[in-house]
């Protein structure tokens, strides 16, 4: 008994002098254990890291959201395409992230263009299908008034359509950029900086690196995922968070399913 | 803890041939000579997948039996599913590490937590959408609270429970791609080994993505095996 306890009591100081460790690494530079003359960690090389993970999913999760968004709307308004914006997410969701970003890098090649490629495709889906969905609820009267009022099909999808569908093309660029800021740990697979390159790069940054970059990263995901759920609610159109989006509001159970289930 | 650094080094591996292999080009002699390499990779990968669905399935289910009846449950679990999933994998699988050590286990447990979020979601969902007149039905022919939830209740539910299991397992396939961080192999530990080799990406990919898909079909089957009164109401 006793000893059970003391046997638990090591594992967890082994368990709290890894995570010290991790944490030191991330506000302390220490000699790197390939070549001691080397400096690595620390909160700049950390904060460096950082704005290189972001820099890189921001682009890609921008050129992603770039092309699904008109593509859906167009879609969208015009009934088109529903079992592709559908099941782009599905299929998305069927190829690894790791097949993705290394096909990439066999095929095209390392660096950052290919890299910030691939992210971009990871993005497009959930966009995509979100658009779509969005678009297609979009209450019939709503646009039948529009046309009513003499708008063209373009001045529907922007003044109607588009802001109506926002809060819900939000929630799936919300999926998309933690989708890729997660996935763009691996970027250093393809030769490009970011908070993984001490977990890819293990033996320059050791053990405290590699668990330093995984707090990190941990973290950096859950800010932004709740950064932008912050922005979601406030592209919310005030219209729809009054009772004037009540059935819209009826709708949105379902939605909210759904986008937990891609999230 | 020395031993899993070695992971980050790089590992070129023994490649004979002819100039398709030193191109690293996609080299059909080599994929036909080569194949058996994948073959203890894939079967790791399969039972990755497997085990953590079924065991995701089994607590996820549970959870939601129970977040059924205590509604006021429902909230922190979802929120708990929810964070869990929030963690990117690679970093989950290295938080691991300091705690159930390198190797299966931490893979399986971090591949587990990232199911959870879709069968609960699907499973809770599905159980409040069966329909109050079903329910009030199965209450005045006597059915006791047991009985209503597994004649009448899971049955109904049966679509939104599989639709949540075939999610969460293509998303584990893929996962499952990231398992060797902690040791666990599968494909991605072949990808990783070779990653700028187009025949070997080439490979390990369509088998990743080809399970994916094989899995699906097969709880699509399943599912349309165990709901026979959907299959006569569509007809």
């Amino acid at each position: 008994m006793a000893q059970g306890g003391g046997r638990m009591s090591l594992v967890l100081a082994n368990v709290l002098n890894d995570f010290g460790g991790a944490i030191e690494f991330l506000f302390k530079q220490q000699p790197s254990q390939l070549d001691p003359n080397t400096e690595v960690g620390g909160i700049s090389e950390m904060l460096d890291l950082t704005l290189k993970h972001l820099a890189l999913s921001a682009s890609a999760v921008a050129i992603g959201t770039a092309v699904a968004i008109p593509l859906g709307l167009y879609l969208g308004h015009h009934r088109k395409g529903e079992f592709a914006a559908i099941n782009a997410s599905n299929v998305g969701r069927a190829i690894p992230t790791l097949v993705l970003l290394t096909v990439f890098i066999a095929y095209i090649g390392v660096g950052f263009v290919p890299i910030m490629l691939s992210l971009a495709l990871l993005a497009l889906p959930p966009v995509l299908t979100n658009t779509w969905v969005a678009v297609t609820q979009v209450e019939r009267d709503s646009v039948d008034a529009a046309r009513g009022m003499g708008m063209t099909d373009t001045e529907i999808i922007r003044q109607v359509e588009l802001p109506l569908s926002l809060p819900t093309i939000f929630a799936g660029i919300r999926v998309a950029a933690v989708n890729v800021v997660a996935t763009a740990t691996i970027a250093p697979l393809g030769s490009v900086d970011s908070l993984g390159t001490p977990i890819i790069s293990g033996n320059v940054y050791g053990a405290d690196g590699r668990l330093g970059a995984a707090i990190a990263v941990s973290v950096l995901t859950l800010a932004v995922s709740g950064a932008l759920a912050a922005l979601q609610r406030a592209v919310t159109p005030e219209g729809l968070k009054l009772g004037a989006g009540e059935p819209q509001r009826r709708r949105l159970p379902n939605l909210r399913r759904r986008e937990a289930a891609t999230s | 803890m020395n031993s899993w650094l070695q992971l980050g080094q790089l590992e070129i591996r023994e490649r004979q041939g002819g100039t398709c292999e030193a191109n690293n080009g996609f080299c059909p002699d080599w994929i036909a000579d080569n194949l058996h390499r994948y073959v203890d990779p894939f079967l790791q990968h399969i039972f990755l997948t497997v085990v953590s669905v079924a065991i995701g399935f089994v607590i996820a289910f549970a959870l939601a039996l129970i977040a059924h009846r205590k509604r006021w449950l429902l909230p922190p679990l979802s929120a708990s599913a929810q964070i869990l999933y929030a963690i990117p994998s690679v970093a989950l699988f290295l938080l691991l590490l300091p705690i159930t050590g390198r190797g299966t286990v931490t893979g399986l447990v971090a591949l587990v937590s990232y199911t959870l979020i879709f069968i609960f979601v699907n499973v809770t969902a599905g159980l409040e959408a069966v329909p109050k007149e079903s329910v009030d039905a199965a209450r005045g022919m006597g059915l006791t609270e047991r009985q209503l939830l597994w004649r009448v209740e899971v049955p109904l539910a049966l679509p939104e429970i599989f639709a949540g299991l075939r999610i969460a397992t293509t998303t584990t396939v893929g996962l499952a791609a990231l398992a060797f961080f902690a040791g666990a192999g599968g494909l991605g530990e072949e990808i990783n080994a070779d990653k700028g080799f187009q025949s070997n990406i080439a490979v390990a990919g369509a088998l990743a993505i080809g399970l994916a898909l094989v899995l699906d079909l097969l709880i699509l089957i399943v599912q349309w095996l165990m709901t026979p009164w959907r299959r006569a109401a569509a007809a």
